[in-house]
């Protein structure tokens, strides 16, 4: 398996002159970060450190709160020839994210408090926080709820049939209501499967010239507004995964408008790509929902803009060679996207003029306010998760900067903004850049 | 090498107007050889075509196996459903296998779109597209284009009407792409259920009207109709559908001039077609079929066949 370098912080580790965005309290200074056996002690403008203490400068670089992703894949248990927990948390490291939520449609579905258990049992030996996300339905059939309540004892953090639609609204309806209590959001994937078929991309002029079945934007916009509407009513809390269509957009405008618990993502291909990419039917291309026009991704860049969409999410859904190889319709939907999100985004909204602070929120505070995390990771005595960031630096990705068990990205070749170069998690130090380790960790 | 601009014939798209008069005049050519007592010509003496059919297919099948044994080619024949394939051996690694055994050419049906395209990654052998899912249908167009330059003499400035299902017409893709390259005008006519997003893109017109469009074209294609696919009905009864978009003897004979009438088969006489339509003088139906043997063989010769020994310097 591959490992980025790893070594555990000494006892005092003072982090020295980085770009300190706090994205808690929306500052950015030159500054210090001082971590004691793993747990922050102090964040400040200069910290005067008396005892011995290892010194790690990072002039130049940024350094912020480790990042958040609240819609992976980790395939475990059911397809660990495609990721495993531990194979993921290295992909989620090398793209500086130290704190992973990981989607229930694995074999068995995680439709259980016992499935639950498993995986949290399995994480906490595992460098990055994982936290699962139970299935709304047993089975993921769309029909009779999951046991919510206890799987949220059991630390689950959200609930979604991820992948399959609940084409029901009184179960989505019910879903709302019954995990009301628990304060935490359901998650449906919005495309309504009457309108989209067999559809095998963004139906338009694209896919009218390949020949591909088409799938129309209202397949998912209208499941967008039904399932607002369904939030509005019952006062749920509703988080909207992978938004891809103008068109969503406006419902989701008009819900927070109207101060319902609506809250949505975007995933960093939704950002960088457009169906005209996908002439030459590139199968990694071939995400659920579709990659859409250029008019949509603007959309979807505006929306980080103004609020509209919350945060990014990578959607992470790591598949074999062999799966991906297969003819288009027959292969399946989705790419990996922990290594590549923060440099993909960041290219699309340095273009964009949206400024770092902001993009900073987008992987920090606003995921984990979404789910109930704690805010506040420069505060005294918790866990240090931080991510170095070279956000200059531009750079090809490449098949050598993946670290998931699977290589299914559309990313490779393509110029990225922003690496992240070291991560502290867990009272450790990781970086897949050599130099930046040795520096410090020697 | 051959004789055209690209190895392989994937679809029309790519390929050039030079290229698309080289293939039919050669067509033409090979048209006498069939008319001939002896049918057969040594030009791809001691090559492999491997007729690789991943969707059921007869006419096109036997327009290539007969194309190539005309030719002289051997020629080796592999059909597989579709989904048999799905769940065993990988598309990949039948095609490797297959081109492991020195092969020279192959010749792709597949319901997938795109998927001559992906052979490319995976093979060296030439290929050449006998349909990919809806995308496209290039030899069926070139015979359709050819069959219509042996009616009028001149493609440039043709009126053709395509009538049916457009969006699960591959045929009618490669028709539009091909038409439009050399000069033709081309009006589509079908139920709007079956009609796909920015097909005018393409530089075709839309006109519902069936009369209408019989009444401007000088010739249409007619496209076989199936009301369900998938479980998805796409118009409410082949009644209706005859009503509204099919060429029946009292349309045809309202008309003030002669029309030619195409199908590139297998026909549902009584549904899309007219048994005294499709059997008609003006109908050109049967030497579209014999027209197809000769631009495959033209097509095999064009990208499998020697240079001629003067260009062998």
């Amino acid at each position: 398996m591959k490992k980025l370098l790893s070594k555990r912080l000494p006892p005092l580790f003072h982090i020295k002159n980085g770009n300190i965005i706090d994205p808690f309290r929306d500052k950015e200074f030159v500054g210090d970060i001082l971590i004691k056996n793993g747990k922050i002690v102090e964040v400040g403008e200069k910290i005067e450190v008396t005892d011995e203490v290892a010194v790690c400068d990072v002039q130049g670089l940024v350094v912020t709160h480790g990042f958040c992703d609240i819609h992976a894949h980790f395939r475990e248990p059911g397809r660990e020839d495609k990721e495993t927990l531990t194979t993921g948390s290295q992909a989620a490291l090398a793209g500086g994210f130290t704190t992973v939520c990981v989607m229930p449609n694995t074999d068995p579905p995680l439709d259980s408090p016992e499935s639950i258990r498993f995986i949290c049992e399995k994480a906490t030996d595992l460098p990055i926080n994982i936290l699962p996300i139970g299935t709304i339905t047993k089975g993921m059939k769309g029909r009779e709820l999951s046991e919510m309540s206890a799987m949220y004892e059991e630390g689950a953090v959200a609930f979604s049939d991820d992948g399959l639609p609940l084409v029901d609204g009184g179960v989505l309806r019910r879903a709302l209501e019954y995990s009301s209590r628990m304060g935490v959001p359901i998650i449906n994937h919005a495309e309504d499967p009457t309108l989209k078929l067999t559809g095998q991309m963004h139906e338009g002029r694209w896919s009218t010239k390949l020949g591909l079945i088409g799938i129309p934007y209202v397949s998912e916009s209208i499941m967008v507004s039904r399932d607002i509407q369904i939030a509005g009513f019952t006062g749920g809390r509703l988080h909207v995964p992978h938004v891809s269509s103008e068109k969503s957009m406006e419902y989701i405008r008009n819900a927070k408008d109207e101060k319902w618990l609506v809250t949505a993502e975007v995933t960093p291909h939704h950002l960088y790509f457009t169906d005209s990419d996908l002439e030459g039917y590139n199968t990694y291309l071939k995400v659920a929902p579709p990659i859409r026009t250029e008019e949509d991704r603007q959309a979807l860049i505006n929306g980080l803009k103004d609020g509209v969409i919350d945060c990014i999410a990578t959607d992470h859904a790591p598949h074999t060679v062999e799966d991906k190889e297969s003819p288009f319709d027959w292969a399946p939907n989705g790419m990996i996207g922990l290594e590549t999100a923060f440099g993909a985004s960041w290219y699309v909204l340095f273009e964009n003029k949206i400024p770092l602070r902001k993009v900073i929120e987008l992987f920090t505070v606003n995921p984990r306010r979404i789910l109930g995390f704690e805010l506040d990771l420069f505060r005294y005595g918790v866990e240090a998760e931080l991510v170095i960031l070279d956000v200059e630096k531009k750079w090809v990705f490449n098949e050598d900067h993946i670290y998931s068990k699977s290589r299914n990205s559309a990313f490779i070749g393509k110029e990225l903004l922003g690496y992240p170069v070291g991560v502290i998690s867990t009272n450790r130090f990781y970086s897949n850049d050599e130099t930046f380790f040795s520096k410090y960790m020697t | 090498m051959g004789f055209l601009r690209h190895k392989h014939l994937l679809g029309l798209e790519n390929v050039p107007i030079e290229d698309i008069q080289t293939i039919l005049d050669t067509a033409f050519t090979f048209r006498e050889v069939l008319d001939r007592p002896i049918k057969k010509v040594p030009t791809l003496q001691g090559k492999t075509v491997v007729n690789l059919f991943f969707e059921p297919s007869t006419r096109t099948r036997i327009s290539f196996e007969l194309a190539e044994k005309r030719l002289s080619a051997d020629t080796v024949n592999f059909s597989a459903s579709a989904s048999s394939l799905t769940k065993g051996e990988s598309f990949k690694d039948t095609v490797q296998n297959i081109e492991a055994m020195k092969i020279d050419g192959i010749v792709m049906r597949h319901p997938v779109p795109g998927a001559p395209i992906h052979l490319t990654k995976y093979v060296d052998s030439v290929i050449i597209n006998a349909g990919d899912g809806i995308h496209e249908h290039p030899t069926q167009a070139l015979l359709d284009m050819m069959s219509l330059k042996e009616k009028f003499g001149e493609l440039k400035g043709l009126k053709i009407g395509i009538i049916g299902d457009i969006t699960h017409s591959r045929v009618a893709r490669s028709n539009i792409i091909g038409l439009k390259k050399v000069g033709a005008e081309v009006t589509l006519c079908g139920p709007p259920t079956l009609m796909p997003l920015g097909i005018e893109e393409l530089g075709a017109q839309i006109n519902y009207n069936l009369d209408e469009v019989l009444n401007w074209a000088d010739a249409v294609n007619i496209l076989r109709i199936q009301r369900e696919r998938q479980g998805v009905n796409y118009f409410p009864s082949v009644r209706e559908y005859r009503a509204l978009f099919g060429v029946t003897k009292e349309r045809v004979e309202k008309l003030d001039k002669p029309l030619t009438i195409m199908h590139p088969g297998p026909m549902n006489r009584g549904v899309e077609i007219d048994s005294d339509v499709a059997d008609s003088e003006n109908a050109i139906i049967l030497d579209q079929v014999l027209n197809g043997v000769a631009v495959r063989m033209a097509i095999l010769y064009l990208l499998l066949g020697d240079k001629p020994p003067e260009d062998k310097d």
